[in-house]
């Protein structure tokens, strides 16, 4: 428990991610590394645009992408993102425990979509061969939508170490930005897989 | 009192205090350390360059050799000195001139200065087994082919150093954002805080485009994937690019704030106002805009086309209106000012006509047409040495002699300080004008030797005798640094009769840097309560308990730990034994980030008794 | 602490009309998806058509994640929004750089 008498006070501040200078500078901080990021993902973006019709004689994007598993995937990591924002008006209302049922629903969605990206690989690399090394429309994809996975799979691991180590303590004014710059980072994971399956799935499939 | 503690301190103490300090003025000190350390070794490599160049077809040191030579000398001078003491001056004085207590993120802080340390040492290892030699600018698919492990410690070092830089980035943002002291609006921040505000906002946009091309270089080299493999569909044209959208901003990152030293510097040594102030915080913030639309200027002989050169030269070319209007209000802020000459004043000086050559010749480099001549020749080697030491080496040692009171307690002595720049000066303009000749006259850069008979040897007779001249003047400035050291007395508080924020310090400056936040009323915050007769600044809050962080040896670990799993990415091709030390390292660095996130960090309070009781 | 129950159930009146918002948000977004899918899935659009449109409906989406799910539309966001378009200038210079000139 916190010996601070201040991060626990009677009754909970507006927006307690925000009360104190140290939540403001964790607010800051993430927004500004999501802004490097966006660069980040800009990069890889480019380069599959650069290379997505390098295939090598291997397969083309249309030959290889499903549409009915990445609707589904995106259907799950859009749900997560609403289920995060559930979460972050029960911090709002100071509402505990169902802040942290809708985390691990958010968790939950976000374990599946990983499942469903794994399987995804798996039958590329077994039905068509297509691997990281075989085309560098090979490697710019991989790279890319696996760069997001692992940004998925690190929030993952953030989430379950931030929902075990508070769960028995409740909410507090230093675990309040904690959650909400979870919640920002879990929202951008979102806005990259929006253009993922619009840059990479679609416009592969249209051609 | 505390000095008398620190001095009986045992050295495993002190020791022990510096690798889990999270104070930013320390950690700023150890940037310098740190940066000093590297500054040194590339300029050795440099003088290895030059001694090799001293006559026609030498054979001081072999072809091979001179390719690793080369290719250090730009990555460290680059990543591992300028950046470092840079970001060195910046953690020691930035939140001081913002009348802040600390940074934002003092964990990050110190994260960020182990990460740069472990990648520069990282970098340097490769020496034992053949260090890089496919330039600094790391060309695929020369580098994609390099044999050895040399180009594998390039990537690892800059990954491990970029991401440092990258944290260091976002903390100076949110320190300025969220922590300026009561009254320090935007447009009364000293220009240092603002050149530093500008170049995190630069890092933080330049830097994953690094982080991307590394990856990718990294997983061409050591994974097998294709990106640059031409038979594969690869294109080398991607690396140029990712290095140059990095590449371009990075060199502003460089330059800006040494611009924002030297307007600290004039203003207080010609003791008025900055001229144009207003007009200089816009000049900075475009050239920052505008640097990031020139990286193509860099790639003019590729053959992009002419409408995409075109672009790019105006582009470029366009960056020398708002650089221009700085160069004129350093003149004018100078104009009819109570001037005073000493060593850090003649650094500053020293630059306006140096750097305004290499403006110069960025222009003519900038002429797409024209680029095709000079394109890889000496010239270009003259135009960035002209910048980046006139620019950001003479801004560097102009602030170590400015701040060095606040950050050492001491005055360098002024006639090792005249020497040492007297010495430095002359032989940058020997070593680096005569070589705007040599390229001329038709001498490409990176050769190993050259003939005779073709003109040449004298110009670089000349031009090695002159880095001689540096190497003398950069050893002068060590021995003053270590001679005031031991023999000069404690520096009194505000020794320059200062303007802003830092000088209205304590000295020692205490842990905590101001007792009471300071109420700033205005530009040139200490200047203004000096000429109310007030001489010191006015309290913006009642004393009261001060909330303090935790030092941690966190950070240092988790460095260690991307330290160890760089090699493990290294040799994992070599042998699968490498593997231990691939996923140890990435499990001592998870297991710090888990210990970090699990376990409540506080900080302390230095209480309202014990704040009263040091005053006394 | 009167006053304080009065606050906070103002504040929680306000929460809840913030997340009407964002279901409504959601909705449109779900739709927005479900159109982008069902436009390269019938194949009832040519090329030249579908691509400008799916980038359309992708920004459209990305707004709203920004603005509502993130907040970037509340007071106080104003240096966050200068950090977030200074990253997508930077990106759309990236993207444009390594799509365009970029030779073969």
């Amino acid at each position: 428990m916190s010996h601070d008498h201040s991060l626990n006070p009677e009754t909970m501040p507006h927006n307690p991610e925000k009360a104190t200078l140290e939540g403001k500078n964790k607010f800051l901080g993430l927004w500004f590394f999501l802004g490097g990021e966006t660069v980040l993902f800009a990069s890889l973006f480019g380069t599959y645009l650069a290379l997505k019709n390098s295939t090598a004689d291997g397969p083309t994007s249309e030959e290889l992408f499903g549409l009915e598993l990445v609707f589904l995937m995106t259907m799950l990591l859009l749900t997560s993102s609403l289920t995060s924002v559930y979460a972050m008006y029960h911090m709002k209302n100071n509402d505990f425990k169902k802040m942290q049922l809708w985390l691990g629903i958010t968790g939950l969605l976000g374990i599946a979509f990983l499942g469903c990206e794994i399987y995804e690989f798996y039958h590329y690399i077994h039905e068509y061969g297509f691997t990281f090394r075989s085309s560098a429309f090979g490697s710019a994809f991989y790279t890319l939508v696996g760069f997001h996975g692992g940004h998925v799979l690190f929030g993952l691991c953030w989430l379950s170490a931030i929902m075990i180590r508070n769960a028995k303590r409740g909410l507090n004014l230093y675990n309040a930005p904690k959650f909400n710059t979870f919640s920002l980072y879990w929202h951008f994971i979102d806005v990259v897989w929006v253009f993922i399956f619009t840059v990479v799935y679609l416009m592969g499939k249209v051609g | 009192m505390s000095t008398a503690i620190a001095q009986k301190r045992s050295f495993a103490a002190v020791l022990w205090d510096y690798l889990t300090t999270v104070d930013h003025k320390k950690i700023g000190k150890l940037y310098l350390y740190g940066g000093g350390f590297f500054f040194l070794l590339g300029g050795l490599e440099a003088l290895f360059i030059r001694i090799q160049l001293i006559k026609p077809e030498n054979d001081f040191i072999s072809a091979g050799l001179y390719n690793e030579m080369i290719t250090m000398h730009g990555t460290t001078m680059i990543f591992f000195a300028a950046m470092p003491l840079l970001l060195g001056l910046m953690n020691a004085i930035m939140p001081l001139q913002i009348g802040a207590r600390d940074v934002a993120f003092p964990f990050v802080n110190a994260l960020g200065f182990w990460l740069f340390l472990f990648g520069g040492i990282m970098l340097n290892v490769s020496w034992i087994t053949g260090a890089p030699d496919a330039g600094w600018t790391a060309y695929t698919p020369l580098s994609t082919s390099s044999p050895g492990h040399g180009v594998d410690y390039y990537v690892l070092g800059l990954q491990i150093s970029g991401a440092g830089t990258l944290m260091g980035g976002i903390n100076f943002l949110v320190t300025i954002v969220n922590m300026r002291a009561p009254g320090m609006t935007y447009m009364r921040m000293p220009l240092f805080s603002w050149t530093t505000f500008v170049i995190s906002v630069l890092i933080l946009f330049a830097f994953p485009a690094l982080t991307v091309g590394l990856f990718l270089l990294m997983f061409d080299r050591m994974f097998g994937s294709a990106f640059f493999d031409v038979a594969l569909g690869g294109n080398s044209i991607i690396w140029q690019h990712l290095f140059w959208i990095f590449g371009h901003p990075e060199v502003y990152i460089l330059i800006l704030p040494a611009f924002g030293i030297f307007s600290e510097i004039f203003a207080t040594f010609a003791k008025k106002r900055l001229f144009g102030y207003t007009a200089m915080v816009f000049a900075t913030i475009l050239i920052a805009f505008l640097g990031f639309m020139v990286w193509a200027h860099h790639m003019f002989t590729v053959g992009m086309g002419p409408v995409t050169n075109s672009i790019f030269a105006i582009a470029t070319m366009a960056i020398a209106v708002p650089t221009g209007i700085k160069i004129f209000n350093w003149l004018l802020t100078l104009w009819g000012g109570n001037i005073t000459i000493n060593s850090a004043m003649l650094w500053s000086l020293a630059f306006i006509p140096s750097f305004t050559i290499g403006g110069m010749t960025g222009v003519m480099v900038a002429t797409s047409v024209a680029d095709y001549q000079y394109h890889d020749s000496y010239f270009v080697v003259a135009h960035f040495h002209y910048v980046i030491v006139g620019g950001v080496v003479f801004g560097i040692l102009a602030a170590l002699h400015y701040w060095w009171p606040i950050m050492f307690r001491r005055i360098l002595n002024e006639k090792l300080g005249k020497l040492a720049f007297w010495t430095f000066f002359i032989g940058f303009h020997l070593t680096f004008f005569i070589q705007h000749f040599l390229g001329l006259m038709g001498m490409p850069r990176r050769y190993w030797v050259f003939l005779e008979h073709q003109g040449l040897d004298m110009g670089n007779f000349i031009s090695t005798i002159g880095a001689f001249f540096m190497t003398f003047g950069v050893l002068v400035f060590l021995y003053n640094a270590i001679y005031s050291w031991l023999k000069e007395e404690p520096a009194p508080q505000d020794p320059w009769d200062g303007r802003t924020l830092e000088w209205a310090v304590a000295q020692p400056v205490p842990h905590y840097n101001f007792k009471q936040l300071p109420l700033v009323r205005g530009l040139d915050a200490l200047w203004i309560e000096k000429m109310e007769g007030n001489g010191k600044m006015t309290p913006a809050e009642p004393v009261g308990d001060i909330h303090m962080p935790n030092g941690s040896i966190l950070p240092f670990i988790m460095s260690l730990g991307f330290f160890i799993a760089g090699f493990g990415f290294i040799y994992q091709t070599d042998t699968d034994f490498a593997y231990i030390l691939l996923f140890g390292g990435m499990a001592i660095a998870l297991i710090c980030m888990l210990i970090r996130s699990l376990k409540d960090d506080h900080g302390y309070h230095i209480t309202k008794e014990e704040l009263e009781k040091e005053a006394d | 602490m009167v006053n304080n129950t009065k606050t906070n159930d103002f504040h929680k009146q306000q929460n809840k009309e913030e997340m009407k918002k964002q279901l409504i948000t959601f909705a449109t977004m779900i739709i927005f998806t479900i159109i982008a899918f069902l436009i390269v899935g019938s194949g009832m659009m040519s090329k030249m058509l579908a691509i400008p449109l799916l980038l359309v409906l992708a920004l459209v989406q990305v707004a709203f994640q920004f603005y509502y799910f993130m907040h970037m539309k509340d007071k106080g966001h104003e240096m966050v929004a200068v950090m977030i378009y200074g990253g997508v200038w930077a990106a759309v210079l990236t993207v444009a750089a390594l799509s365009l000139i970029i030779w073969w």
